[in-house]
């Protein structure tokens, strides 16, 4: 058997991590945490994670950058801000995540084939591009661009039932002021450079 | 009272059309005059602040600046719409760098956002603006013996706390009594159903609305009552799911607390929505129309 080591050593850690994060929208307060577990303890994801939120905090106060990136546990965030309003530091743990869940989309980090990841990129296509999500075909795209179409034909029967009672339509829906929408979003992306 | 202008959201066009069938004449009966705000863009849900969350600002100052020049605060009966949008308006009007940018490409794009619009959710609405006494004046057929279990999930109370507790809020459950039905003590009140997670990660889904179902037939609701298109939705399709994998019957009704207030209200069955149910109604209709007995 192959064994490992299992501790990193101080130089192999990225310094410069915790300054990224803070720099970015509702993370400022990050090193006021006190690893009280309060988060964890709160979280309904957390026994399906493989790092609990307070050791997320962690892995970015001390420059474990790709633990963090790469870890489930930001994509099973539900954003349900019960550790949130919970934080005695009154960290915004929530918006931390959301944090890394960008910075490992812009970094192309995130654990292959997993859903969540997808399916929030392929619903922002579809707002930029339309101004409004289409239920149906948010899934399908999502399934496309997964590569699992077998996937795609276990929600048949869940179609079925909302097409009977009118809760599904193919129709894609569409804003009238398309333009000035993309206008608007690409002036907003060209400016936050 | 404030002018208040509806917002419905991509959900309730869609997926959740009983919401705005019943939502919609219940404002009339209680005489709230309400337009659809004009050419509403989606309010980028949770997807957009995972993806780009200055884009996520810049969709919802939008839909802000449409109701700012109407002069009116935003309705938001999507409590994922709600949160969404209150938390970009919070960050369009805090004043940083970041936001100023935003604001001025809203400004040139001719959607201009001066900062002065609320975002509301009808619940907060109904209790804090037109009060629960003049609501149960309205009261025709009251829901008597009817036992509702009041399901808030997260984004109405979480993480803006200024409207109800975050953990075991009372206001739905106020106005559910009001209606003449009976609340449970629902303590799994605002525990998460999974969200978007439900759909992508069924394990997970199964799960959390595991625990949600089997502490409303503890409690013995006849039916639980949202206020969230996504926990609706989550609740009523994970039930035959937990039903099959735990061998128990979990499929109990799941309604939009306005469905419920508009039969209280007097308003016919046929133009509540009912009809979009996937589970069926059955026992509830009996228990209303026996006035409680089984
Ligand atoms: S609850 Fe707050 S202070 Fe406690 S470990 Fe979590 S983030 Fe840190
Ligand atoms: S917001 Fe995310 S990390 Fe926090 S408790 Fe909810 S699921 Fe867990």
């Amino acid at each position: 058997m192959d064994i490992q080591r299992k501790v990193k050593f101080e130089e192999e850690l990225d310094k410069n991590f915790l300054d990224e994060i803070k720099d970015m929208s509702g993370c400022e307060e990050i090193d006021k945490c006190i690893q009280c577990g309060a988060c964890s303890s709160s979280c309904p994801m957390a026994v399906y994670m493989d790092h609990p939120p307070r050791k997320i905090i962690s892995f970015i106060k001390n420059g474990f950058k790709e633990e963090a990136l790469k870890s489930f546990t930001i994509w099973l965030c539900a954003s349900c801000y019960t550790c949130q309003v919970r934080c005695p530091a009154k960290i915004k743990i929530t918006d931390v995540m959301y944090a890394l869940k960008r910075k490992a989309i812009e970094e192309k980090v995130y654990p292959n084939r997993l859903q969540p990841p997808v399916l929030a990129q392929e619903m922002c296509k579809l707002i930029a591009k339309n101004g409004r999500n289409s239920e149906l075909w948010l899934v399908v795209n999502m399934y496309i661009k997964l590569k699992n179409p077998l996937g795609m034909l276990k929600m048949a029967p869940l179609g079925i039932n909302l097409m009977k009672t009118g809760r599904m339509s193919l129709k894609k829906e569409k804003i009238k002021n398309r333009k000035q929408l993309r206008t608007l979003l690409n002036e907003v992306k060209e400016n936050a450079k | 009272m404030n002018e208040y202008i509806y917002y419905p959201g991509c959900s309730l066009k869609g997926g959740s059309k009983h919401y705005e069938e019943s939502l919609l004449p219940v404002l009339k009966k209680i005489g709230m005059e309400i337009e659809e705000m004009n050419d509403w863009n989606c309010c980028g849900a949770t997807a957009y602040f995972a993806v780009d969350d200055t884009i996520a600002a810049a969709l919802c100052g939008r839909n802000l600046s449409i109701a700012e020049k109407a002069g009116c605060h935003v309705m938001a009966p999507c409590a994922g719409c709600f949160l969404t949008m209150k938390k970009s308006n919070t960050f369009l009007t805090e004043g940083s760098n970041k936001a100023q940018k935003v604001l001025t490409d809203l400004k040139t794009t001719g959607c201009e956002y001066k900062g002065t619009v609320k975002v509301r959710h009808p619940l907060e609405i109904f209790i804090q603006e037109i009060g629960l006494d003049t609501i149960k004046e309205k009261v025709e057929n009251k829901l008597t013996g009817l036992k509702v279990a009041c399901y808030y999930g997260c984004q109405l109370v979480r993480p803006y706390t200024d409207f109800d507790d975050p953990d075991y809020p009372e206001t739905m459950d106020n106005l559910m009594e009001a209606m003449g039905a009976e609340a449970v003590d629902y303590s799994a009140k605002t525990l998460c159903c999974g969200g978007s997670l439900t759909g992508t990660i069924e394990n997970i889904g199964k799960g959390l609305n595991y625990v949600l179902l089997k502490e409303a037939k503890k409690k013995g609701a006849d039916v639980i009552v949202t206020l969230c298109p996504l926990c609706q939705f989550n609740l009523e399709i994970m039930a035959a799911k937990v039903s099959k994998e735990y061998k128990e019957d979990y499929k109990i009704p799941v309604l939009y607390f306005t469905q419920l207030m508009g039969l209280a209200l007097g308003i016919p069955k046929e133009d509540l929505g009912f009809k979009r149910s996937i589970i069926s109604l059955k026992n509830m209709w009996q228990k209303i129309n026996n006035g409680g007995a089984k």
